[in-house]
């Protein structure tokens, strides 16, 4: 009886406790809401999570290569100034990458070098389409969008073991 | 302790305990720094050499000195303490920015010599105008500013980062002819001050699907990684400060984020955003750059602990030995998992090793000074440390090492990235001359 007293006390004084805890915590932070964070949240998943409205081609990718990206990456993206895209040497889209959506986000937030995040989603679509195409991941005339692309079958999709929570 | 007994325990500490000249690490502590004439060499008397000279006064002790400045630089004499640059000019690749461990001693890195890996250098973020979000599988998605996050508890901890790919020059077939800085200059040690992510994350809440976090910065290619949930209810910090002032622009003013031990691209810097998430997102720096070809058939992705390691400073290729006699061996050594436990120092190629002593504090997942007296007989020498740490892991050889990354086929340029995470013994080789070599043992 006595220990069951003791308990409640324990269980209550713990319950005081946390609330007390609970007002100390400085809470300066502000609500936002995920549609204030649209443009912000550009990351996307392997599953497709995240990808935006919009479709290119091949060919509709080449044309925007040729203008913005074939001076680093070089014809073709076989590799110039900066990393091929489309090479059996090094490491790129078709012998390495395991994920497709990979190339899309990279792409995306990140090139062209000098003007990150400049390019439009249908011509990210394009040039992840023609990246894909070059390397014969995909046909020439395959359309990229949200629906697609999560579906394209990277060649190297196995290709990797993680070593997390082995190694943590 | 009388004066004989105190003579007997110095001429002990003097004899050499390892081959090729180590002495014991104990040896000068507190035991004044005259050599016993038991020593067998016959090197006689005082390890500081030959009688000194009439001393003049000299000029700047007859003149006054300069206009103290409002932010103190190195003295004029060490303008060549500094980080080399593999992009000077801000060209469109990576830029990578070594620390020059050879003429530094200590633990701590200074700020301006701190090591840098940067994809397009560092943004120009106004402060006032930056902001963190925390959203995603959270209860509440937050949005912090830099004068709201100062107010939040705070903790400091001394702790290193390390590029993956640090150490990556001795993954060639031929050793590479290189000096510490280029070798082993992507690794940098400072007291990082912060709020721990875990405290934020305690106002947002935790939808249970959550599993690991996206961490972005506000660089130009929105730097992204993804980094498991438990690192951020550990240790993971977001740092405001480094070494006492605001973080440096290119370690990611004004905010990072610091998961201690883990790999440096991991830290995210200029860190803006935080995103809850059930899997990783498989963003490029983690499905090309930082993956790891290895012996066996499928590549290593999500390898996150700097494993344990060590390696000599002093000396080092470039630093030439000035005659025989007496000197101290120093280095660093870390681990990402744990203290350091104990560093081995060889200076016969690995045939047999002595302790040396570990400056205090010993610090998790922080850079930990070793050090050796050694006395230098002008023969060829050897120099390798080996580390070992409280999670017991040790460093392993180099044959040990590369039975499970493969052996390299190529000798790639000294700035390139043929393997991550290399943490192998380093060999120094002393030639008569006193010059250290790079080899392989």
């Amino acid at each position: 009886m006595s220990m069951c007293k003791s308990l409640a006390v324990v269980v209550s004084f713990g319950l005081v406790l946390s609330a007390a805890v609970a007002a100390e915590q400085p809470g300066l932070g502000k609500p936002v809401t995920e549609a204030d964070l649209a443009l912000w949240d550009i990351s996307v998943g392997p599953d497709g999570a995240g990808l935006p409205p919009g479709s290119g081609t091949p060919a509709q990718g080449a044309a925007i290569f040729a203008q913005k990206c074939e001076l680093c990456h070089g014809p073709e993206g076989k590799g110039g100034r900066n990393a091929a895209l489309n090479s059996t040497t090094e490491r790129t889209v078709a012998n390495y990458v395991p994920t497709a959506t990979t190339i899309f986000d990279y792409t995306r937030r990140a090139m062209p070098w000098q003007q990150p995040k400049s390019l439009t989603n249908d011509e990210v679509y394009a040039l992840t389409a023609y990246i894909f195409a070059l390397n014969k991941i995909i046909g020439e005339n395959e359309v990229m969008n949200a629906e697609t692309l999560p579906k394209v079958k990277m060649p190297n999709r196995d290709g990797f073991v993680s070593k997390y929570p082995e190694k943590h | 302790m009388n004066i004989r007994k105190r003579r007997n325990a110095t001429a002990r500490s003097l004899q050499p305990v390892a081959g090729n000249g180590l002495l014991d690490r104990r040896a000068l502590l507190g035991q004044g720094i005259i050599f016993a004439s038991a020593v067998s060499t016959g090197v006689s008397g005082s390890l500081t050499g030959a009688a000194a000279e009439p001393l003049p006064v000299d000029p700047w002790s007859l003149a006054i000195g300069t206009t103290i400045p409002p932010y103190g630089q190195p003295a004029k004499y060490e303008k060549h303490v500094v980080r080399t640059l593999t992009n000077p000019n801000n060209e469109p690749r990576t830029s990578n920015a070594r620390t020059p461990h050879h003429l530094l001693n200590g633990t701590i890195t200074p700020n301006g010599l701190h090591f840098v890996v940067s994809r397009t250098g560092f943004p120009d973020i106004d402060p006032d105008k930056h902001r963190l979000v925390i959203h995603g599988l959270v209860k509440q998605p937050l949005v912090f500013t830099l004068e709201t996050l100062a107010r939040y508890p705070m903790e400091s901890r001394i702790c290193f980062v390390e590029c993956g790919g640090n150490s990556a020059p001795l993954f060639s077939k031929d050793p590479i002819q290189a000096n510490v800085q280029a070798i082993h200059g992507l690794v940098s040690c400072a007291q990082w001050t912060g709020v721990k992510l875990s405290t934020l994350l305690d106002e947002t809440g935790i939808d249970a699907r959550a599993k690991w976090f996206l961490a972005e910065g506000a660089d130009a290619p929105s730097m992204n990684r993804s980094i498991p949930l438990a690192k951020a209810l550990d240790d993971a910090m977001i740092a405001l400060y480094q070494n006492g002032e605001r973080l440096n622009p290119s370690q990611g003013y004004p905010m990072r984020l610091l998961l201690p031990g883990y790999e440096g691209n991991m830290n995210v810097k200029w860190l803006h955003r935080i995103k809850l998430i059930e899997a990783p997102v498989m963003a490029i720096n983690e499905t090309m750059q930082y993956t790891m070809r290895v012996a066996e058939p499928k590549a290593w992705q999500f390898y996150f602990p700097q494993e344990v390691k060590s390696f000599i400073t002093h000396p080092s290729p470039g630093l030439t030995l000035k005659g025989t006699g007496f000197y101290e061996i120093s280095g660093l050594a870390y681990s990402g998992n744990s203290r350091i436990a104990k560093v081995m120092v060889s200076a016969d190629g690995g045939k047999s090793y002595a302790p040396a002593a570990l400056d205090a504090p010993v610090l998790s997942k922080s850079l930990t000074r070793f050090r050796i007296p050694w006395r230098w007989d002008g023969q060829p020498a050897i120099l390798q440390s080996r580390a070992w740490d409280e999670a017991g892991n040790v460093q392993p050889t180099r044959a040990e090492l590369l039975a499970v990354r493969g052996e390299p086929k190529t000798n790639p340029p000294v700035t390139a990235f043929p393997m991550g995470h290399m943490n192998a013994i380093t060999s120094w080789a002393i030639d008569p001359k006193g010059e250290a070599k790079n080899v392989y043992v």
